[in-house]
């Protein structure tokens, strides 16, 4: 039967699509595979790697080609991300935020100035970009922040600390969101670029972290630190709203992440049941273990789903709060729990490093917390759907 | 310098391969196709042709519109245009006649195919393209230098390499050794973009028979089970690999 494709809707990749994500996998797999557990043990944050996927087109994704980018939407951003992750979260995660954080911020509310300066270095990974909203002491509740800038001449004095930054030691520029107005009011904030180097930006402590361990997360901090007004991204009082929006798009990237994981560890789950004989038989032929896999591979595809239907939403530019918290309140959810059957799939040796599912169970955990916990998703998605 | 590098898609190498209708024809059912890694390396020779000797670099392929997407992989790696010759490859001397065609009407100065591809591993279509093109050939091939006319290639010999001088137009079996495995390229993002600008020209088949007609595929019997000898029994390690696996 033909069937009129004016009532289809379409969920392949195109060919290109499918281009970029075999691309992804084919770098993962040379350049990062072989070295994941080495990164992971050491906490090792492996800079040349970056320096490769900027060569590869992995560090401007979204970025047009008129700045260095690859000029790519959110369907192949999702697609390189999630190759990525499949073989390492943490260095997923490192390319998320870099993309979505930093590099997105100053792309979508810089001037042209701005864009020229630094979007060609980061989209090459020159450059590497880190992020900064969260606090010591706000977290969800970010608009409390303390750090805090006062205008002096054309200059503006920072002071303050942002805490869990990726990036916070490597990166080579930083967007940080900062007070410039009153407390708890969401007009009171303005975003910055700032970068490593200016006297009084230094970084502090690095995390020592249950996973994502490859991904450095560290303290900036702000003693006196004098950036001049040329700086500043968009108008003043605009930075916590402009975060809000970055983070609608974060949210796809953290969603892309978890799909990864939850990926990966499916797949180690699904080969290591058909080879584990137990009781003279692959124990995938056991109900207990056969409908775990099922559970997973449908709750893949919902997120799978999910996530595609917000690229959809942002590629053509149209409102993505609550899908993109949707996906990644979903895929991030789906991640740990997919994690957690592939040990437990796995049984003892699940529990060991010889097997890929223990760091896939660690790494997972960032998801549900990271870019907004769950419980800030619901938040998010309940407001929306209420209004 | 023209160079045409002939390009066979291919199951990549873990697929899992299936034979239908009575062991006649090969499965592609869930099956990735990747570019013939002996063609591979040729391609990434043509590449370091083009970048340090100047070369346009035009892929060809004889295979049904299932195989573009391993043209346009081509053409992300840097190929300057693609060629798709639209009749299913049956049988070498057909794809022969094909590749020759293409090659003639296109005047290329070197032809580089790969020694075989790794699907049906007939090894013949690049001895036969030479010839139906009157051109020099050179199979095995492990290294190629071009200095105007001439050609410099180095040859795999059993145990050994020959170095062969020779002139244009060469046709070469191409293998690993023209680059390394290392040397391959992964499309980065601006290729895959650019290739989509790139022309991909579909040709007919010209008039050409098959000499050639499988009737039978067989698979190699499955793997056994592993057994497990302990250290300690070296007797019996040696009986089963001397009786049961007849190795020794």
């Amino acid at each position: 039967m033909e069937i009129d494709l004016g009532t289809q809707m379409n969920f392949d990749y195109s060919e290109t699509q499918q281009m970029v994500a075999t691309s992804a996998k084919e770098f993962a797999e040379q350049n990062i595979r072989p070295h994941v557990m080495k990164w992971d043990e050491s906490q090792e944050f492996p800079i040349e790697v970056f320096k490769k996927a900027g060569e590869m087109g992995f560090m401007g994704v979204l970025v047009p080609e008129e700045y260095g980018g690859s000029g790519l939407g959110y369907h192949e951003y999702i697609a390189i991300i999630e190759e990525i992750a499949k073989v390492d979260p943490s260095i997923g995660l490192s390319l998320a935020a870099h993309n979505s954080l930093c590099t997105n911020h100053i792309l979508t509310f810089g001037n042209e100035e701005q864009k020229r300066k630094w979007l060609p270095k980061l989209a090459t990974a020159e450059w590497i970009g880190a992020w900064g909203l969260t606090e010591h002491n706000t977290g969800s509740d970010a608009g409390g922040m303390n750090t805090t800038a006062v205008k002096d001449g054309d200059d503006w004095i920072i002071n303050g600390a942002k805490n869990f930054i990726t990036h916070g030691k490597s990166g080579d520029i930083a967007v940080v969101i900062v007070r410039t107005g009153e407390k708890g009011d969401s007009h009171g904030m303005t975003a910055f670029a700032i970068e490593m180097g200016t006297p009084g930006f230094s970084s502090g402590k690095k995390e020592d972290k249950l996973g994502m361990r490859a991904s450095e997360t560290a303290e900036l901090v702000f003693d006196n630190c004098r950036v001049p007004d040329a700086n500043r991204l968009g108008e003043v009082g605009d930075g916590f709203v402009q975060a809000m929006k970055v983070l609608d798009g974060g949210r796809i990237s953290i969603g892309a992440l978890s799909l990864g994981i939850a990926k990966g560890a499916y797949e180690a789950a699904l080969k290591y049941s058909k080879e584990r004989v137990q009781f003279g038989k692959p124990i995938s032929s056991f109900q207990g273990i056969s409908f775990k896999l099922a559970d997973m591979a449908t709750e893949i595809e919902a997120s799978e789903l999910l996530l595609h239907k917000a690229a959809f939403l942002k590629n053509t530019n149209r409102k993505v709060t609550t899908i993109g918290a949707m996906g990644k309140m979903y895929a991030s959810e789906v991640c740990v729990k997919v994690a957690n059957d592939a040990v437990q799939i796995h049984g003892g040796y699940g529990y060991t490093k010889d097997f890929p599912v223990e760091k896939f169970y660690r790494d997972s955990k960032l998801c549900t917390i990271g870019e907004g916990t769950t419980e800030i998703q619901k938040l998010v998605i309940s407001r929306n759907i209420l209004k | 310098m023209k160079i045409l590098v002939c390009i066979s898609h291919v199951p990549d190498t873990t697929s899992k391969i299936n034979f239908t209708e009575g062991d006649t024809k090969f499965d592609t059912n869930g099956v990735q196709f990747v570019i013939n890694p002996n063609d591979e390396f040729g391609l990434t020779r043509a590449m370091w042709f083009k970048e340090k000797q100047g070369a346009n670099v035009t892929v060809v392929n004889v295979g049904g519109p299932e195989t573009e997407p391993t043209l346009r992989k081509a053409l992300a790696i840097g190929a300057d245009e693609a060629i798709r010759v639209n009749a299913e490859a049956t049988d070498g001397a057909f794809v022969a006649k094909q590749l020759a065609k293409v090659a003639q009407d296109g005047g290329y100065d070197l032809i580089i195919a790969g020694r075989e591809s790794i699907d049906y591993n007939g090894g013949m279509v690049p001895g036969m393209l030479a010839t139906l093109t009157d051109a020099n050939f050179v199979n095995t091939c492990i290294g190629l230098e071009v200095e105007g006319n001439e050609a410099t290639a180095v040859r795999e010999i059993d145990g050994g390499k020959e170095t062969i001088q020779t002139s244009l137009p060469l046709v070469i079996g191409g293998q690993k050794g023209l680059v390394e495995e290392s040397d391959l390229r992964i499309p980065n993002m601006r290729g895959i973009m650019m290739a989509r600008k790139k022309q991909l020209t579909i040709v007919e088949p010209a008039d050409a028979s098959n000499e050639t007609k499988a009737v039978k595929f067989e698979k190699p019997a499955p793997k056994g089970a592993v057994k497990l000898v302990s250290p300690d029994n070296l007797d019996e390690l040696v009986s089963l690999l001397h009786n049961e696996a007849k190795v020794i």
